[in-house]
């Protein structure tokens, strides 16, 4: 399969933000999976063309980087952290659960072509503990039961959310957000979720605040 | 006497909207910018080193100081790199802030940019987190729109122009040299220094790199003065932080406090470990800062007072376990996140990780003997200070640490011929009172 001139377009853009093209190479390969579903040969190609670089050096970039995938992602991927906080506080429950209710090993993706589950490191929520990703969203305070509710309503084609507001998207869609061209959602859900405001709310209940400063 | 939480950076948090420009524009935001194009460049870096500010990356490098080591007199043009590569674990202060408030960190890097007479800035922002990156690219759209980047900024003939880079999964690129080799299109692998970047780093060209709590700091130093932030946290260690618990907590959260806190007082306001449990072990700031146990409940919170209890204040990520938790277990699951996030370049990493992962595996399944304890401490000495850059030494920080305090539950796997604790007490929806 070839890629379509909007695609070609897209790369060139990508390449043209920066002061030096190489370093659109990152947001390109997002690009390329964004309309690939992987990183395929014909998108490594296209990439070394618009970069003037060789296939082989996006290649060994490309295998560098975890979130790029040489084997087709299905609709959802879902990530189970079991970094050392996560899998204490249930991540390895729930990554055992999953794979037993969805029948697939890690980094493999369900026959029906919708889930692809992966446990992954730390994702920067350990106060939402133990936590999932999905399409790099957020769910948050995840139980093996919440876990497979999840997965089934995804491949049920129900609507779901993001513990922290956002509906999700479609693996291929998060990418291109990720490749730089917005999809104009980021107004859903709130600024934050109830654990990033535990101590703001202690604070007001107490009247604490900074100190004034010199032009207050 | 200052108060006990002091929030500034997360004070907009649960304004309505607070991500939007309309929001962060009606508290007086981006009222920085015109305090700062009154004053010349230097006198932004000197408002920033009186203030005291350090890294809140984790190295606690003084961020003033880092600014001044940009030689103004080289041609080439100067870069502002924000590392928002979120990924030591325990750590998620950063993340929350630009879902949250996006806008303190784009006002904090035209601010940062202009004192060391950067044109272009880049947000290196881990690419896991979509809804933070979608958060981050409309408020850069929105700061250009409203006259905050792009050019001629309020008036004052200086431009800016800033991207948004989302990463694509790797904990390296955390590494400021590692990271700068993501932002060129490359494999993301520590650079030799020197040269540093203030003297040729993205592109070869003089480059400041600083966390994004860093950054997002700037904008109330500029606005209530050096003075004022100097004022807050201890002598050496000045200003406030965020402080986040996670794990046996009963409120787990992000907590915006003076540097100096300590844990005990932490946990006071986070509601204690959690019901009918006690506190076994904890890191300062993140997996790669040495453990630490409940004799060091009232060790100061600072850069100095961590230190001098052995370990590190890192990211002041604080991660709180229980005696439900095997403290192997643990160590074994860092070391293989370490095993895996190792980019291969220099050899007492690369080898020494999967060494560290097959000794403490075989451990932990209740398999070797005492003897393997000192040949996981040899390892580690064999890669401590012996490593290109700092996930070597990270990696064995939980292990030299957990055999300092816990040496005998290490030999108790031994005896019991495996893991001697229940995985399911530990875990968030385990039966209140379950225990190992």
């Amino acid at each position: 399969m070839s890629l379509d001139e909007k695609t070609w377009a897209e790369l060139r853009e990508i390449a043209d933000r920066y002061p030096e093209k190489r370093s659109g190479l990152l947001p390109m390969l997002h690009l390329v999976q964004s309309v690939e579903g992987r990183v395929t040969p014909e998108g490594i190609e296209a990439c070394a063309e618009v970069l003037g670089i060789s296939a082989a050096e996006v290649n060994g970039v490309a295998t560098f980087y975890t979130m790029y995938k040489r084997k087709p992602v299905g609709d959802y991927h879902v990530g189970v952290c079991t970094n050392t906080l996560c899998a204490v506080m249930g991540g390895d429950l729930i990554f055992e659960r999953l794979k037993e209710h969805l029948d697939v090993g890690n980094d493999e993706t369900t026959a029906d072509g919708s889930i692809t589950l992966e446990h992954v490191e730390c994702n920067a929520a350990c106060d939402y503990a133990p936590v999932m990703m999905v399409n790099w969203e957020f769910m948050d305070n995840q139980t093996p039961e919440s876990a497979v509710q999840v997965v089934d309503d995804l491949r049920a084609g129900r609507e779901v959310h993001s513990t922290r507001g956002p509906r999700l998207c479609t693996w291929r869609e998060a990418e291109r957000v990720l490749a730089g061209f917005p999809d104009d959602r980021a107004d859903e859900g709130p600024a934050a979720g109830p654990a990033s405001l535990a101590g703001l709310a202690i604070a007001r209940e107490q009247g604490w605040t900074a100190p004034k400063g010199e032009s207050k | 006497m200052t108060d006990t939480l002091t929030p500034v950076l997360t004070d907009n948090w649960d304004a309505d909207r607070a991500w939007t420009l309309a929001s962060y524009e009606e508290r007086g935001g981006y009222a920085a910018l015109d305090k700062a194009f009154a004053m010349t460049p230097d006198d932004v870096i000197t408002a920033v080193k009186d203030s005291g500010l350090r890294g809140r990356g984790g190295a606690g490098f003084p961020t003033g100081m880092k600014w001044g080591f940009i030689p103004q007199d080289n041609p080439r043009p100067k870069y502002l790199v924000v590392n928002a590569d979120e990924s030591e674990p325990g750590t998620c202060k950063d993340i929350p802030l630009m879902m949250a408030s996006p806008h303190t960190l784009v006002e904090g890097v035209v601010v940062s940019s202009y004192a060391i007479r950067a044109n272009t800035a880049f947000i290196y922002v881990r690419g896991e987190v979509l809804h933070v990156v979608r958060r981050l690219q409309r408020a850069v759209q929105e700061a250009y729109l409203a006259g905050h980047l792009g050019k001629n900024i309020h008036g004052s003939g200086y431009d800016l122009d800033l991207v948004v880079h989302a990463g694509a999964g790797a904990y390296i690129c955390g590494e400021e040299t590692a990271l700068l080799e993501g932002l060129e299109g490359r494999r993301g692998q520590p650079r030799l220094r020197p040269p540093f970047p203030a003297v040729a780093g993205l592109y070869a060209s003089p480059t400041v790199i600083n966390n994004v709590e860093s950054i997002a700091s700037v904008p109330s130093i500029i606005t209530n003065g050096a003075a004022w932030f100097a004022g807050m946290g201890t002598e050496k260690s000045n200003g406030f932080g965020i402080f986040s618990l996670s794990g046996h907590v009963t409120n787990p959260g992000q907590y915006e406090a003076p540097l100096g806190i300590t844990l005990r007082q932490l946990l006071e306001l986070a509601g204690g470990v959690r019901e009918g449990h006690e506190l076994k072990f904890w890191t300062p700031g993140g997996s790669s800062t040495p453990l630490l146990t409940p004799e060091h409940l009232d060790v100061p919170l600072d850069f100095e007072s961590v230190g001098a209890a052995g370990s590190m204040l890192g990211t002041r990520a604080l991660q709180i376990f229980d005696e439900t938790t095997c403290v192997v277990r643990a160590v074994l699951r860092w070391t293989e996140f370490y095993k895996h996030e190792s980019c291969g370049k220099c050899t007492p990493c690369r080898e020494g990780t999967w060494w560290l992962a097959q000794t403490l595996a075989r451990l932990e399944r209740g398999q070797g003997d005492e003897g393997d304890l000192d040949l996981l401490l040899d390892q580690c000495d064999n890669i401590l200070g012996r490593a290109f850059c700092a996930l070597g030494d990270g990696a064995t920080s939980p292990i030299s640490s957990s055999i300092q305090y816990f040496r005998d539950e290490y030999l108790a796997h031994l005896t019991h011929g495996g893991c001697p604790f229940d995985p399911a007490a530990s875990t968030a929806f385990a039966p209140a009172g379950a225990s190992a």
